[in-house]
């Protein structure tokens, strides 16, 4: 087509052409040329969540599988989406057209994540998302090339509401961000605790973004619920921790559920605000033997901080996709997507699991409580677990998916 | 006497038409790069070049009020992410082929432009400024709550690219790239046509004193709006046509950031010059691209780049290059 292209592409066609016919050659372990692409977040608000962290997550999964002496050769990209759809389409586009690259993995916000679904199967790749909560990747935009790990707003919807209501909390009023994504927390939140037999005594929008919720937090205080959901996320549930630490709601005996609160968030409110909260997350890094080993091996490499669980989601995604290409020997994006969902998942993190056709990992997802700063004995000693919900429970039943891949 | 006033409109012709030559000339060496631009190794990857244009067009249409008829409007992100919208929605859920989707953002943004400037036009300087950002804001909330419409924060994703005129398919990227360079050309073109107008002539006039243009009996406000109106439907084409390009519609472009972005390209490049925009639009756009490696550093490295530019050369890299060149680009 063009002049520097048809360089570039020959270029590359040519190497094809020579692993092809080396390949068919049989001669032994020509070794594959994997590039992996970690978009994310570098900048923003999700920095510490993904960040540099999920490419070092990567480069480890690509260690820890001896990617070189199975003759696979993986190389690592790294790119700042800036929560911006545009840009992450933009760096996606340009990775798959001239960058060679094969796979991108994390993608946080969900926007920038949509919209890296659509590309990556308009252009027949792979990607692996971590980052992102919208449980539309895996329903009605679901997408043969996609595979969603982590979490998504259905699981936490059903991790916090449900869990909560077991544990004894069964009357709830909702703090939510007035927008899309607040609304569907609250109404998936509100079915799950109405299903286990709670009770929704109200709810208040709360405008997007803010940062005074002081007369939200004393509405929600005077309606003496047991529980107070934060139907936010980023600085929203920050703030609204921080102010409900302030007048004293959880030493009031209210307790505190974050839809949405990862471990980065509960390091920089530190215990003495956070402490109470209830939430929902897939890893943890104090969970067992070897999330404990992994997480102190990957500590050091990023000043100490202790893996988010979409870190450790991009480690396990990125080592079960290597697993599949090893195993096919070709970068094939069909070959690799039937690979790896017809094969158990197995990573030191989230232990044994299945991928599904819509593309959802299933793992199990836990409820944990932000401990009192007497009960935390170190640095980042968080969590205690107060439940653990199967994947079965936890993530939307195949039945309910309005993904057309199911439905097929 | 006679002499000096006959001499001066002379030479003032003169060097009119040397200018309209030199500016011929500029407008054919455009023409041809955006023809030969998808060729160029590195720059020349058509998705990029897109978007660049796209922007530059925007920018172009921001200069148009600033830079001509010096209103500094802090809200044309409403008109450029309100267009995206209803081209995309129009493309995805009524199936409309481009142009007429181009078309219907274009009008969407020339309506919002003539309900806001109808508004903000009674005020001036700072108090303009601040209508214009309040306006937009108005339109950014309204997106965020409109998921129906606007897809809410997820935006509208996968907006195909319908057959130009029902007929030309627009799968490939570089047959897109070529249908956005004609758009971007003819705007700039328009853009052009309007500055050297009379009603341009009447616009410099206002922007340089608008007590003697009242004194001298023009319709201060009626050329305001005009020019307000003109402004937000060429920001309204821009934005259009990215969201076919781009093929998704989303909050960043009617964030106020994004009317921020565009006050910077147009200073950087040059405010009040017909080619400064287009620089400093592929200046920030390019700098966005290639140093998105870099992360944080992106905006700090572009507020770097905006406090030298205000230092050294004030009036932007073409005004400078103008002024050496003694000829307003």
């Amino acid at each position: 087509m063009t002049t520097f292209r048809m360089n570039r592409r020959s270029v590359l066609a040519g190497a094809a052409a020579t692993a092809f016919s080396a390949r068919s050659m049989a001669q032994a372990q020509q070794p594959i040329t994997i590039r992996i692409g970690v978009l994310n977040d570098r900048s923003g608000l999700y920095a510490d969540l993904t960040g540099e962290g999920s490419a070092i997550a990567a480069r480890m999964a690509a260690e820890d599988f001896g990617a070189a002496a199975k003759g696979l050769n993986v190389q690592i990209v790294s790119a700042d989406h800036q929560n911006k759809p545009d840009v992450g389409a933009n760096i996606a586009r340009q990775w798959y057209d001239n960058d060679a690259v094969d796979v991108i993995a994390d993608v946080p916000t969900s926007s920038v994540a949509l919209a890296v679904n659509q590309i990556t199967r308009e252009k027949n790749k792979i990607f692996l998302n971590s980052g992102a909560a919208t449980s539309d990747l895996t329903g009605s935009q679901c997408s043969p090339n996609t595979v969603h790990w982590t979490y998504d707003t259905y699981m936490l919807s059903q991790g916090t509401g449900g869990a909560m209501v077991k544990a004894g909390g069964d009357t709830w009023f909702f703090l939510t961000a007035d927008y899309a994504f607040g609304h569907a927390l609250e109404r998936d939140t509100t079915a799950v605790v109405q299903r286990q037999g709670g009770r929704v005594l109200g709810a208040v929008r709360t405008p997007f973004p803010g940062t005074d919720f002081s007369s939200f937090l004393l509405q929600a205080q005077a309606s003496r619920a047991k529980v107070i959901g934060l139907a936010n996320a980023g600085g929203d549930t920050v703030n609204s921790i921080k102010q409900a630490a302030e007048f004293g709601i959880t030493a009031g005996g209210q307790k505190l559920a974050g839809l949405l609160v990862f471990v980065n968030d509960v390091h920089a409110l530190g215990l003495q605000t956070a402490q109470g909260l209830v939430l929902t997350e897939t890893f943890y890094w104090d969970l067992n033997d070897s999330t404990r080993a992994w997480s102190r091996r990957f500590a050091p490499q990023r000043a100490g901080n202790m893996p988010s669980m979409v870190q450790a989601g991009v480690y396990g995604s990125v080592l079960h996709y290597l697993k599949a290409v090893a195993a096919t020997r070709s970068k094939d994006a069909a070959q690799a997507m039937t690979w790896m969902k017809g094969n158990e998942t197995d990573d030191p993190l989230f232990g044994k699991g299945t991928i599904r056709a819509d593309g959802r990992k299933m793992h199990p997802a836990y409820l944990f409580e932000v401990k009192k700063p007497s009960e935390s004995k170190g640095p980042w000693d968080y969590y205690k677990l107060l439940a653990t919900l199967p994947a079965e429970e936890a993530f939307r039943p195949l039945s309910a998916n309005a993904c057309p891949l199911v439905r097929a | 006497m006679a002499d000096v006033t006959i001499a001066a409109p002379a030479t003032e012709t003169a060097e009119q038409a040397d200018h309209s030559a030199l500016h011929r000339t500029l407008f054919i060496a455009m023409a041809a790069l955006l023809v030969v631009l998808p060729f160029i190794p590195v720059v020349g990857y058509p998705f990029f070049l897109m978007k660049v244009l796209c922007f530059a067009l925007f920018a172009c249409a921001f200069n148009l009020m600033l830079g001509y008829g010096g209103l500094l409007s802090f809200g044309h992100a409403a008109y450029f992410g309100f267009a995206s919208y209803v081209a995309a929605y129009t493309a995805k859920h009524w199936g409309l082929t481009p142009e007429v989707s181009i078309l219907l953002g274009t009008v969407s943004g020339a309506v919002l432009g003539l309900a806001f400037g109808a508004l903000a036009i009674r005020r001036q300087g700072i108090y303009f400024a601040m209508i214009t950002l309040a306006l937009a804001q108005m339109v950014y909330f309204f997106s965020l709550q409109a998921p129906r419409f606007t897809g809410g924060e997820d935006g509208i994703q996968a907006v195909p690219r319908n057959a130009l005129f029902g007929v030309l398919p627009l799968g490939n990227d570089t047959v897109t790239y070529y249908l956005v360079a004609a758009i971007f050309f003819v705007g700039v073109l328009l853009i052009y046509r309007i500055i050297h107008s009379p009603f341009g002539q009447v616009l410099k006039a206002i922007r340089d004193n608008e007590a003697r243009a009242v004194s001298l009996g023009y319709r201060v406000n009626q050329y305001k709006l005009a020019v307000f109106v003109l402004s937000a439907s060429l920001a309204g084409l821009a934005g259009a046509t990215k969201a076919i390009a781009v093929q998704l519609a989303s909050l960043t472009d009617v964030h106020w950031s994004m009317s921020g972005e565009v006050v910077l390209m147009t200073l950087v490049g040059g405010m009040g010059t017909v080619f400064g925009p287009i620089v400093g639009a592929a200046v920030i756009i390019s700098m966005q691209n290639f140093l998105a490696g870099l992360g944080a550093w992106v905006t700090v490295v572009q507020g770097v780049i905006f406090v030298i530019c205000v230092l050294v050369f004030r009036e932007g890299i073409v005004g400078v290059i103008g002024k050496w060149l003694k000829k307003p680009l």
